[in-house]
């Protein structure tokens, strides 16, 4: 469908306007300080649903073994960039992504690329807790098996991931029990630890805890900031405070109603370090929105 | 959806007990009961169909009826070996032939295909025509796919098996594919996101969650094969026959009938020993069909799952 | 699925590249069942064009034989109007017994029943479905006929009917005629129910003044797919129809309904590619198009009822 070529190369006189740097080109996003050792980038990312043109133009750079948060009010689009990230976009149909993902160099929606490869190296835990219906220990054991993870002893494999997820205690007796019988924050915990006994490298989190009660929250919270240690992470969250408390930068969205269609496009307003982004934000629309004086 | 669905239905009952009184006028009371009436009249037709005709048969149920062939000479001991056996086998191969077939087709349809291309419209169009397409036209097809696969004689049980499997393939689509779309979202999205191919996806959480739902549309869909006459009539399955299938490959050749045609084949006959061997035989498949409905519908209130 | 247009950027870790593999990896199982897979569901196309393949060439043989006219017309050895009306008379029978009381058994299921009597009572109904059309035949033969209208109502029919066998014909119709109009009817947003109730007006004008106008085109699906199982329908007709060929209305009497010829003409012999082999044919290509024709009726309406909410 698409009339551009899949060039993985890119020359200064690209007529796409791709060659500008990501400062000169994102003059409609203030961006603050990028992180010096990037895992991932997101270069001139444009998203469609259809015709719908559901993000336009963002940039943005994810810090190793860092924590990056994406706010910004409901239909911005912060779900719809994560999805990108791991190319899980593609399993809804019309979905459509321009622009580049660089993963270690290599972006991942150039032609060649395997999304299925994508997804091992970067691990996604979704809104709602979704355990398979199986065993906690199936539920764990089931990433490794699948991607063909050469394993001495899948049993320590599956200790280990729920030790990391800070859920081994709970669940030790159990192992074999069904994971539905998990109160949900259990259940989200299990849903971390199934994605991290696939080692992957990069955590993508879509509002991790919205479905969880205060508790499971700091639990989860808690459990973010130790795998900070070993992983990338970028999480999206509705909670101003869960982003200040964990991440190390946030990237403010908004959505940008278009003047003849009247679609809301989202796009990125300011990216920075969390600590400046909410002390002392550049941007207007930023400040309206930690300030709490946007819907 | 079903959660949903009784969820609304507690809704409406308690907004409508508060409104209660409302309901006593003389016209309301005859409407619920016209309603009644129409809910337990087919109960009650099911009800007179199976008393009128277990007495009509209650001569003969024995050991012959399931140990004879048919005989026209000994009206009083005729018998429906050759129907049951028949039947059974019919039901095998019936079986074999289209459960992985439709079930196959439907997992294409729903997890490898892309539902946006015009041609899957077309399929998705296509499946509700075939379902409804009447049953003995299935038997002109069959005619032509047995011929096609080299079986010229007319009236062996590989003809029959044909016919009746491709009458049910749509329904074990359409079910399979209903069953496979109920299982959530969620569980697909997990696995791809560890990483899975959609083959790893389908036949590790998609293809187990949607079991029950398949057995119930497959059960289902074998009950009505079972009881199916007018396309082994096409195929020449509707005449007399005194021997029953030979076991294995071999027997697919053999000559064969069911109970329904042998069933039909009595119920024009004037004499009263056959309609009552008839009525008996007719006992005997309403067990058999019946029997596998109440299964179907067990598995389907049972496993229902509210996700 | 995603499509891609795929600028590289400049990036900064372009020294990192292939330090990890995520070049496409090649699966030959995986490629292997997806193939097999998409076979099957090619197979299940494959079958629609086999039927009108299969009808095709016997239908022209038949009118390399016979005249159009001969054929469409309402008497003669190869007049197929005659078996037409056959399966219109117990068709329409069929349908004045079973749409108002599959109607009400809907209503009945959706408007007043709890969820649970609902998920038992509904399967029941449905069982009816199950009955063999053999069996329904066999009961309007032997009960419909002598008992309940000779005896019992003291009506003067002959032994084979169209009365009887559309009154079974009905009877089998019926739970697919609920069965769907319940689901259009499930199918109402609560609130329409709640607005009507809260105006004041009692269960039964609710149900039918407000459920049921907005479930109407699910409802006139749910009679077309019964008129369409129905029409196709061959054991009950064959059975309790007759063999007459009968150009009337007289339903005290027989008349031989398509299906019923088809299903004569195969059981007796009738050689292969003789005229009335043929003509079988003929019939059998008419009934697909009726009910073809009922079917895709039936879909434009559901679609526009799914449009409504
Ligand atoms: N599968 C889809 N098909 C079509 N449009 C979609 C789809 N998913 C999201 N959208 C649209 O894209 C826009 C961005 O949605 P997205 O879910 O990414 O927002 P979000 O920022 O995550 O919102 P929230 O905070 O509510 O989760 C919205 O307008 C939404 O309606
Ligand atoms: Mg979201």
């Amino acid at each position: 469908m698409s009339t551009q070529p899949a060039t993985a190369t890119t020359s200064p006189d690209e007529p796409l306007g791709i060659s500008l740097s990501i400062d000169e080109e994102a003059k409609h996003s203030v961006i603050g300080e990028v992180p010096a050792e990037a895992v991932m980038d997101t270069y001139h990312l444009n998203v469609f649903y259809g015709d719908f043109h559901a993000v336009h133009d963002v940039n943005l750079q994810f810090g190793k073994n860092e924590i990056t948060a994406m706010i910004g009010p409901s239909g911005c689009g912060k779900s719809t960039v994560l999805r990108c990230l791991n190319r899980m976009n593609d399993l809804i149909p019309g979905a459509r992504v321009e622009g580049a993902i660089n993963y270690h160099g290599q972006n991942i929606y150039a032609k060649g690329i395997d999304p299925i490869a994508v997804r091992q190296h970067i691990g996604m835990v979704f809104q709602k807790p979704n355990p398979f219906p199986k065993s906690i220990y199936d539920n764990i054991a089931y990433g490794p098996r699948v991607i063909g993870m050469k394993v001495d002893s899948m049993d320590d494999l599956v200790e280990g991931a729920l030790r990391d997820a800070a859920l081994w205690d709970e669940v030790k007796d159990k192992l074999k029990q069904s994971a539905f019988g998990l109160s949900g924050g259990q259940q989200q915990r299990l849903c971390i630890a199934r994605t991290i006994a696939t080692k992957p490298d990069v955590i993508l989190m879509d509002e991790p805890c919205s479905a969880l009660d205060p508790i499971a929250t700091s639990k989860v919270e808690d459990l973010m900031m130790q795998l900070r240690k070993d992983y990338t992470i970028i999480v999206v969250t509705h909670n101003m405070q869960q982003a200040a408390r964990v991440s190390d930068r946030t990237a403010f969205f908004t959505a940008k109603p278009d003047e003849t269609t009247g679609n809301r496009t989202g796009l990125l307003v300011e990216f920075d370090l969390t600590k400046r982004l909410f002390s002392n934000p550049e941007d207007k629309r930023t400040e309206d929105y930690i300030s709490g004086r946007f819907g | 959806m079903s959660a949903a669905s009784a969820v609304a239905a507690q809704v409406v009952t308690s907004t409508l007990a508060s409104g209660r009184s409302k309901d006593r006028d003389l016209r309301s009371i005859l409407f619920l009961g016209a309603l009644w009436l129409s809910l337990f009249f087919g109960v009650i037709v099911l009800v007179a169909l199976i008393v009128d005709t277990a007495i009509k048969g209650s001569g003969r149920f024995d050991k012959e009826l399931v140990t004879n062939y048919a005989s026209i000479i000994f009206p009083e001991t005729t018998g429906f070996k050759a129907g049951i056996f028949g039947s059974i086998w019919l039901m095998v191969c019936t079986a074999i032939l289209a459960i992985p077939l439709g079930v196959m087709a439907a997992t294409y349809l729903e997890e490898f295909a892309d539902t946006n291309r015009w041609w899957n419209r077309v399929i998705e169009i296509n499946l509700q025509n075939l379902a409804a397409v009447p049953s003995i036209v299935y038997g002109l097809l069959a005619v032509a796919v047995v011929a096609i696969v080299g079986f010229d004689e007319k009236g062996v049980l590989i003809g029959g098996a044909v016919a009746l499997a491709l009458l049910i393939l749509p329904v074990i689509i359409i079910t399979t594919r209903e069953a496979i779309r109920a299982v959530p979202q969620d569980i697909r999205q997990a696995s791809y996101g560890l990483g899975a191919t959609t083959w790893q996806t389908t036949w590790r959480q998609v293809l187990p969650s949607a079991v029950p739902g398949i057995a119930t549309g497959t059960i289902l869909g074998l009950s009505r094969a079972i009881g199916e006459a007018a396309p082994l009539i096409i195929v020449g399955l509707g005449v007399s026959v005194l021997s029953v299938p030979e076991p294995g490959i071999a027997g697919l050749s053999d000559s064969a009938t069911s109970l329904p045609n042998q069933i039909y084949n009595l119920a024009n006959q004037s004499r009263p020993e056959l309609a009552t061997a008839a009525s008996a035989a007719i006992i005997l498949l309403l067990v058999m069909i019946l029997g596998m409905n109440a299964i179907a519908i067990l598995i389907r209130n049972k496993f229902t799952r509210s996700w | 699925m995603s499509e891609a247009t795929t600028p590289a950027g400049p990036s900064h870790g372009t020294g990192l590249r292939a330090a990890i593999d995520l070049s496409h990896k090649v699966r030959p199982g995986e490629a292997a069942i997806k193939a097999v897979l998409l076979t099957s569901a090619i197979v299940s196309v494959a079958i629609t064009v086999g039927i009108i393949v299969t009808l095709i060439q016997p239908i022209i043989d038949f009118f390399g034989e016979v005249p159009v006219g001969d054929f469409f017309a309402t008497e003669g050895t190869y007049a197929v109007l005659p078996l037409v009306m056959g399966t219109l008379l117990v068709t329409v029978i069929a349908l004045l017994l079973a749409v108002p009381l599959g109607l009400g058994a809907a209503m009945y299921l959706s408007e007043y029943a709890s969820a649970r009597a609902r998920r038992w009572l509904k399967p029941t109904v449905e069982l009816l479905a199950g009955v063999p059309s053999v069996v329904y035949g066999f009961f309007a033969l032997q009960f419909v006929t002598p008992t309940l209208l000779q005896d019992i109502i003291g009506l003067e029919v002959n032994f084979t009917n169209s009365l009887a066998a559309g009154l079974v014909l009905g009877v089998m119709v019926l739970p697919t005629i609920a069965s769907l109009a319940e689901d259009a009817l499930s199918a109402v947003p609560m609130s329409m129910r709640q607005g009507s109730l809260a105006m004041g007006a009692n269960r039964m004008q609710t149900t039918l003044r407000v459920v049921f106008p907005a479930a109407l085109s699910g409802i006139a699906a749910a009679v077309v797919l019964g008129m369409s199982r129905a029409v196709g329908e061959t054991m009950i007709v064959a059975l309790a129809a007759g063999a007459q060929k009968k150009f009337d209305a007289d339903v005290l009497t027989g008349h031989q309904a398509m299906t019923g010829y088809i299903a004569q003409t195969f059981g007796g012999e009738n050689p292969v590619g003789s005229t009335p082999y043929n003509m079988a044919f003929a019939v059998a290509g008419t009934l697909f198009v009726m009910t073809l024709i009922l079917n895709i009726l039936s879909m434009i309406v559901v679609r526009r009822f799914r449009q409504a909410y």
